[in-house]
């Protein structure tokens, strides 16, 4: 692994709670893409002072790569504990790259009813868009090669770190 | 051992019996069927992770329940589901087993679901199908019923989660049930540490002590201090000959009442894999009891089911 600086997650953290502090509403809600969304939404959604309860997605029941890869082995229940018809939702990942996860995302949350509007927040956005998806609130954007591949990590005293590795070849 | 259920890589390509399964394997399985469960709360009740796919329901002996749940599961994950009622069709107009499955092959089917009044038939069919098709065994003979043995854990697990000190009974009609050979497999491989089977000599098979559990023949000393009573149905249409004098003997004896349920301890819960006798092997009054947990074992049969077709699908 070649050494790069990466950006300081909780300082990434701090700036997209602010970007996103000024357009919370009460119909506001969020909705943490697992695992590494999830982990930020608890964060935003206290700093926030959010009224709708938090909720969480695995979007392994919907993913577009079943046929390559299969199910993945650790889906976690997703949970929507608030009317999606009419809420204004705003999706929380860690990582934004492909837009494929979050395609899967906003098919699953329209099996819950309909929003009146879905807006993203991503830690970081790392380019290399397949689909015309894009970020209403970002934390950094870097540029990395496409060989690498970040990931949000927490530590057991719950401070947010990011890594780099080598992307598998044979996606696990 | 080479376990026909399992691809080259060890995961599950069919589902044939839970007997020889890692824990691991049968835990990924509860744990995906979890998720399931918020999915069939939903509005929408349906995901679409098997769209596309064709899924047959081969029933060479007839079955409402376990047909149902089995369509129910496809359908829910976008699978296009044919459901075959074999009894009456092509067999008895004199084509073999695997002549219906190559048929059915060239159909370009993704899936079998088999129940066949013969043990091994589901094996069998797993062995001749190309390996791009998986086989689920829903019940072959006296042999295996894997998705009913992981539902009942799956229940037990949803209102007894550690299994360390739990202890079961299972009761009744042993020697003909299949189902009773599956949650006895589950349940041990899980590391339940107690499994106690009750019956009369007549209804439980020889050497039945070999599958690691406790024997007894009477209710009021098998239940006692139990967490969990599985009642088996009394398969009267499986007995060839006369095992026992008649139903109304058998309800005296093996009948779950609730003068004996109080025998188990008090937030004991009961299952039952229907259809149920009443007033054969239990109760109205328990069946439909306050410690009865007979309905959303259906519910979660859809869950487990729906788990069990997309791990299958994926591997």
């Amino acid at each position: 692994m070649d050494e790069m600086q990466l950006p300081n997650a909780e300082q990434l953290l701090a700036e997209l709670t602010g970007r996103i502090r000024p357009d919370v509403e009460t119909t506001t809600a969020l909705v943490g893409i697992h695992t590494g969304g999830v982990w930020l939404s608890q964060r935003l959604h206290q700093d926030l002072k959010l009224s709708l309860p938090l909720g969480a997605l695995d979007v392994s029941f919907y993913r577009d790569d079943f046929d390559q890869i299969g199910l993945h082995p650790q889906v976690k229940p997703s949970d929507i504990p608030f009317k999606v018809e009419g809420s204004h939702i705003i999706l929380i990942d860690d990582v934004l790259y492909t837009g494929r996860t979050i395609r899967a995302a906003i098919n699953e949350l329209f099996d819950y009813g309909r929003p009146a509007s879905v807006r993203l927040a991503a830690l970081v956005d790392r380019g290399g868009r397949e689909l015309p998806i894009v970020a209403q609130y970002v934390g950094a954007t870097l540029d990395l090669p496409s060989d690498k591949m970040l990931a949000l990590e927490k530590s057991d005293n719950g401070k947010l770190s990011l890594s780099l590795y080598d992307k598998r070849r044979d996606n696990e | 051992m080479n376990n026909p259920q399992l691809n080259k890589n060890g995961e599950l390509q069919h589902l044939l019996t839970t007997e020889g399964l890692s824990a691991a394997i049968l835990l990924n399985i509860l744990d995906t069927a979890e998720s399931f469960v918020g999915v069939t709360e939903r509005d929408v009740k349906k995901v679409p992770l098997l769209r596309g796919k064709s899924i047959f329901n081969l029933f060479f002996e007839p079955s409402t329940r376990t047909r149902t749940t089995f369509e129910i599961a496809a359908k829910r994950l976008s699978a296009d589901v044919v459901n075959l009622n074999i009894a009456v069709s092509s067999q008895s107009k004199g084509e073999t087993l695997l002549d219906t499955v190559n048929n059915l092959s060239a159909m370009h089917a993704d899936m079998f679901v088999v129940r066949h009044s013969q043990s091994g038939a589901a094996h069998l069919i797993a062995r001749h199908v190309r390996p791009e098709i998986h086989v689920i065994n829903a019940g072959d003979g006296r042999h295996a019923h894997p998705t009913q043995g992981l539902l009942d854990v799956f229940t037990i697990r949803r209102y007894k989660p550690d299994f360390r000190n739990l202890r079961v009974a299972i009761v009744g009609d042993i020697l003909h049930s299949r189902v009773a050979r599956s949650q006895i497999h589950a349940l041990t491989t899980l590391g339940v540490p107690e499994v106690r089977v009750i019956a009369p000599k007549t209804l439980l098979p020889s050497k039945v002590e070999r599958l690691g559990v406790h024997v007894y023949h009477e209710m009021e000393h098998g239940l006692k201090d139990v967490d969990v009573l599985m009642m088996l149905r009394l398969q009267s249409e499986r007995m060839l000959s006369a095992r026992l004098p008649s139903t109304e003997e058998y309800f005296k004896y093996y009948g779950l009442t609730q003068e004996r349920l109080a025998l188990a301890k008090r937030d004991a819960i009961v299952l039952h894999p229907g259809p149920m006798n009443r007033g054969v092997e239990i109760d109205s009054a328990v069946a439909d009891g306050k410690q009865s947990v007979i309905l959303p074992q259906v519910t979660f049969g859809i869950a487990v089911r729906m788990a069990v077709m997309s791990i299958l699908a994926g591997n």
